[in-house]
This record gives structure tokens, C-alpha cells and sequence, in this order.
């Protein structure tokens, strides 16, 4: 029998509350009508009317948007190609260093990444904008989709694809038909991850793009250097309120279908 | 062919921009800075033997003879060390609850650690600026209660960094330990206090040594990232806090000396090879014992 004892609600409560006590303060000041922060001054809504006026943070959400669209979508067809070579091809000439390369980005510090492609684009003549951003965040990110794609490969039955070849699919169609429905949540959590890690990057970003390409974080960087501002508090919790909905929603999505096909199990024990 | 293709694009794109660009770092670190676009010298278009006589290791010595990097190096080691020890301290006991919270809660307790994961990173540092400055809300809070009577500086020093790590990263350090915990049977402690442990000791002897995996786990996953930490030290830290991600950082952009941030780089890749392998080996010998 488990006890969950005073001491055990009193850690999980401070800790929660050191969690998201600063999100929720962050939350409520943004509507704050004073431009003074950290004095309350009355509720109101206009540094929200202020931001959406704002034509340069716009402009940098939309670029943002831009490339995490198709950065994660490149880096989950890379991703999943990848994982899937791991897993299921054995031994190729350079396997080690393939394995290595795909491990290696996700404990890279982001300065060194930023810094080491920078210095690739400039030194083949790329110049930097939205397409030098989509390349670095494609790379890193790719790492991240594999590595959760090919714990899901780990646990795929491969004699579901090997029947699926007896039956007379080809290899591209048992890949179609038989595997991809079955690692499908993991490509999706992965392309979900990659999308929010290129929403979220600010390093690597801040080295490859150029000034016509400013992305959402650079443009809230440059705006936070200064200090603490009520539009930043604004756009931020219109960030937190986006994620919460998506993750709230996620998963209850996931929580249903787990109970439909727990239900479904039940009934095909039944009807035996 | 078709396998062949499926190894190829992958392979062929993490060499071109994770290998590649790499060696580049490590070419640059070796060369002389110049006034010129891009600002080193030799490049390719001296030609192969130039570009291999112009090499050599000055820009490392450089970095001994300014005592600025070597202090950067150490006051990131001992900052990501100390933080990651703050993080198990806090860490820990939240793991320890989720795992002993009833059934149906943990669901919920799980997703409310991973929920800020999804956050931005940016945002979630940022947070702290408001409530740590010294019109903030925390000292508001303070001289309100009456504890104290001025303003306490937090803000822009190394407190505030580690407040914002062990914030940033908590659930890096929860999640493995709470994996752990949770395939603990619970009948070993039960066992342990029957034959005359107090929960104290049950807890040291049979808890804590179980749950071993986890927290080495959990510790690698937020010292190996703090380490490098940019956003943090820059916008919590102030000038009074030296740490290396941010010394590479104003190096490449403010200074504009490549070749001596390409060698700050090389070195810490050097420094965090050792807790890479260490971590890899962990996970291994968990993997091979799970099995």
C-alpha cells in the first residue's frame, strides 16, 4: 500500500507552485494597465491591442510560423528515415558514425551548433534568411523526431511487415499500410516536438538568420534585454495559453483512445 | 537501391550540416584572425598547402594567457555542478510524491511537469526578471511581510542564475527519477521496516539506492545542458556572472574574433565529452540490466 503522506502533498505543492507560480504571475500582470510592471494599477487589455498593431512582431511571428511549419515537416521525413535505418537495417558501412551523428546534436550545446553552421553558410556563400534557419533547424531537430520515432520501431512487431510482403505488398506499401499507421503517434509527437523546439529557438537562430528574417524569439530577446515590458507579458501569455489549450487537448485525445481501445479489447474478448 | 537511397539522404544530410560545419569550427580555431569577410586567414582559396601552413595553436594560447576564459570555464563548472545538485533537491522529493500520489493522479501530475516543457524557454526565464528585480515582486512580497527592510539584489547575480536553471530544467530531473521510483515494488521497504528500519532508514538504505539510475540520469540531463547555458546567465546574470556560452557568444558577436570563439568552442565540446560518455554509459548498463 502506497502512503502518501503530509510530507509527500507538501513537496508536490511547493514544488507545483515553484513550477508555475511565475507563468501565472506573468499571466496576470500582463493585464496590467500600468506600464510600470511590478505595480498593479487596474485590469486592462491594451498592451494586447498594442501588440497585434505592432507590425515588426507581426512580421517576426509570421516568419517564425514559416520555418517551424517546414522545418519540423523536413525534419520528420528525415527523422523518421533515419530511425527507421537504425532500427531495422543492421549493419552498413558506417553505422557508428550515422548513430553518433543522430545522438551528438541533442547534447550539443546551442552555441556551438549556431556557431559551426553559421560558419558553413558563410563559408559556401549562403546567405542567411529564412532558408539558412530552416536548414539548422531541420538538422537539430531531425535528432530529436529519430529518437522518438525508433523507440516506437524498437517495439513494432516486424512480423505484421513481413507478412504484409507475403501477401504481396512491396516494400514502400508494407511501409505505407502496416508500419506507418502503427508508429503514427510517434511521428506525430515527434513532428510536435520539432515544431516547438523551431518555435522555441532562440541561440541557433540568432546565429544563422539574417536581418530581413527575425524570428518571434530574437525579436522578444531583443525586447526583454531591456527589461521587463507589459507587450512581452502579453504575447507571453498568449504563448502559455496556446500550449496549455494543445496540451489539455492532446491529451484527452490520447486518454480517449486509449479507453476506446481498451473497450474495444473487451469486446473482442467477449465475442471469442 | 531503395535502401540504399534510405541510408544515403539522412546520412548525407547530417554530414553536410553536422560534421561539416563542425570540422569548419574546429579549421577556424586553428587559424589567424584578419580584417577581411569572412575575418580569418588562410580560407580554401589560398590553396590546400597554404591553408595547412597557416594552421597552428595560437589562438589555444591565447586562451591561457587571458584568464577571463579559463575563469568562464570554471565558474560554468561550478555553477551547472551546483545547480544540478539544487535541482535534485528540489526534484527529488516532487518525484518521490508523484510516485506515492494515487492512481488516477498521476496522469495528471505528469502532464503538469511536462506542460512547461512546451512553454518557451525564453518565456519561462524571462518570468523570473519581473518577480527577481529589485522592484520585483518578490522583494515587494519581502519588505510587505516585514522581513526585510531593503530591496535584496538578486537580480543580475549568480543566484538568479541558479534559480533559473533549477526552474528551466526541474523537469529533466523529475522524469527519470520518477520513472525509476515508480517500477520500484514497494513491498522492499515494507520488508525493510518489518525487519526494524525506520522510514528514515528504509528510506537511505533501499529508496534512494534503487532510485541510483535515475538520479544520475536526471543530473547528466541538467548538467550537460547548463553547462553551455547562453539565455540564461545573459538575462538573469547580468555582468556579474561569467559563463562560457555567453563569453563564446559576445566573442563571435561583439568582438567579431572567429577564430578565438571557434577555439572557446572546441574546448568546451573537450570539457563535455567526459559527462557525455559517463551519461552514455549509464544508459547502457540500465538498458543491459532492464533486459
Amino acid at each position: 500500500m502506497k502512503r502518501l503522506s503530509a510530507l509527500n502533498i507538501t513537496a508536490l505543492t511547493l514544488g507545483f507552485a515553484f513550477l508555475y507560480l511565475p507563468m501565472v504571475l506573468l499571466v496576470i500582470y500582463s493585464f496590467n494597465s500600468s506600464k510600470l510592471v511590478t505595480v498593479w494599477a487596474g485590469f486592462s487589455t491594451q498592451w494586447y491591442g498594442s501588440l497585434l498593431r505592432d507590425e515588426a512582431f507581426l512580421d517576426a511571428a509570421w516568419v517564425t510560423l514559416q520555418v517551424a511549419v517546414i522545418s519540423s515537416t523536413m525534419a520528420t521525413l528525415l527523422g523518421t528515415m533515419a530511425a527507421y535505418v537504425l532500427v531495422n537495417s543492421g549493419r552498413f558501412f558506417g553505422r557508428t558514425l550515422f548513430s553518433g551523428m543522430i545522438y551528438a546534436p541533442l547534447v550539443m550545446p546551442e552555441v556551438i551548433t549556431g556557431l559551426s553552421l553559421l560558419l558553413l553558410f558563410i563559408g559556401i556563400g549562403l546567405d542567411r534568411g529564412i532558408l539558412t534557419i530552416v536548414l539548422a533547424h531541420t538538422t537539430f531537430s531531425m535528432c530529436y523526431v529519430s529518437v522518438v520515432v525508433s523507440s516506437r520501431l524498437v517495439s513494432f512487431d516486424r512480423s505484421l511487415e513481413e507478412a504484409a510482403l507475403d501477401l504481396g505488398c512491396n516494400r514502400f506499401d508494407a511501409f505505407r499500410l502496416v508500419t506507418l499507421p502503427i508508429i503514427a503517434p510517434a511521428v506525430i509527437a515527434g513532428w510536435l516536438l520539432a515544431f516547438t523546439l523551431s518555435l522555441d529557438d532562440l541561440v541557433i537562430a540568432s546565429f544563422v538568420s539574417g536581418p530581413s528574417s527575425t524570428t518571434l524569439p530574437i525579436k522578444i530577446w531583443s525586447a526583454v534585454r531591456l527589461g521587463v515590458t507589459p507587450e512581452i507579458n502579453a504575447l507571453s501569455t498568449l504563448m502559455i495559453g496556446i500550449v496549455t489549450v494543445g496540451v489539455i487537448t492532446a491529451s484527452i485525445i490520447s486518454k480517449r483512445s486509449a479507453i476506446a481501445a481498451q473497450r474495444d479489447a473487451q469486446t473482442a474478448e467477449r465475442a471469442e | 537501391m531503395r535502401r540504399f537511397a534510405l541510408i544515403a539522404v539522412p546520412y548525407a544530410w547530417l554530414l553536410a550540416l553536422f560534421l561539416i560545419p563542425f570540422l569548419i569550427v574546429f579549421k577556424i580555431s586553428l587559424s589567424d584572425a584578419a580584417l577581411a569577410i569572412p575575418p580569418y586567414a588562410p580560407t580554401l582559396k589560398d590553396g590546400f598547402g597554404a591553408l595547412i601552413e597557416g594552421l597552428d595553436l595560437e589562438n589555444f594560447w591565447f586562451l591561457t594567457t587571458d584568464d577571463l576564459y579559463y575563469k568562464a570555464y570554471l565558474s560554468s563548472l561550478k555553477i551547472a555542478a551546483l545547480s544540478t545538485f539544487l535541482t535534485l533537491l528540489v526534484g527529488y522529493p516532487m518525484a518521490y510524491g508523484m510516485a506515492r500520489a494515487p492512481e488516477e493522479w498521476r496522469a495528471t501530475l505528469m502532464m503538469l511537469v511536462i506542460l512547461p516543457f512546451w512553454t518557451s524557454f525564453l518565456i519561462r526565464v524571462y518570468a523570473w526578471v519581473g518577480i527577481l528585480s529589485n522592484e520585483g515582486l518578490l522583494n515587494q512580497l519581502l519588505l510587505w511581510i516585514g522581513l526585510i527592510s531593503e530591496p535584496l539584489t538578486i537580480l543580475n547575480t549568480p543566484t538568479a542564475v541558479y534559480i533559473g536553471i533549477v526552474y528551466t530544467y526541474l523537469p529533466f530531473m523529475i522524469l527519470p527519477i520518477y520513472a525509476a521510483l515508480d517500477r520500484m515494488d514497494d513491498s522492499l521497504i515494507e520488508a525493510a521496516e518489518d525487519l526494524g528500519c525506520s522510514r528514515l532508514t528504509a528510506f537511505w538504505l533501499v529508496t534512494v539506492p534503487l532510485s541510483k539510475n535515475g538520479i544520475i540520469a536526471g543530473c547528466f540531463l541538467v548538467f550537460i545542458p547548463a553547462l553551455g547555458e547562453f539565455v540564461i546567465p545573459s538575462l538573469l546574470g547580468g555582468s556579474g556572472t561569467l559563463m562560457i556560452g555567453k563569453v563564446l557568444f559576445e566573442e563571435f558577436f561583439n568582438n567579431r574574433d572567429w577564430p578565438v570563439a571557434s577555439a572557446v568552442a572546441v574546448i568546451l565540446l573537450l570539457i563535455l565529452i567526459v559527462p557525455i560518455v559517463l551519461f552514455q554509459r549509464n544508459q547502457q548498463k540500465q538498458a543491459e540490466a532492464e533486459k
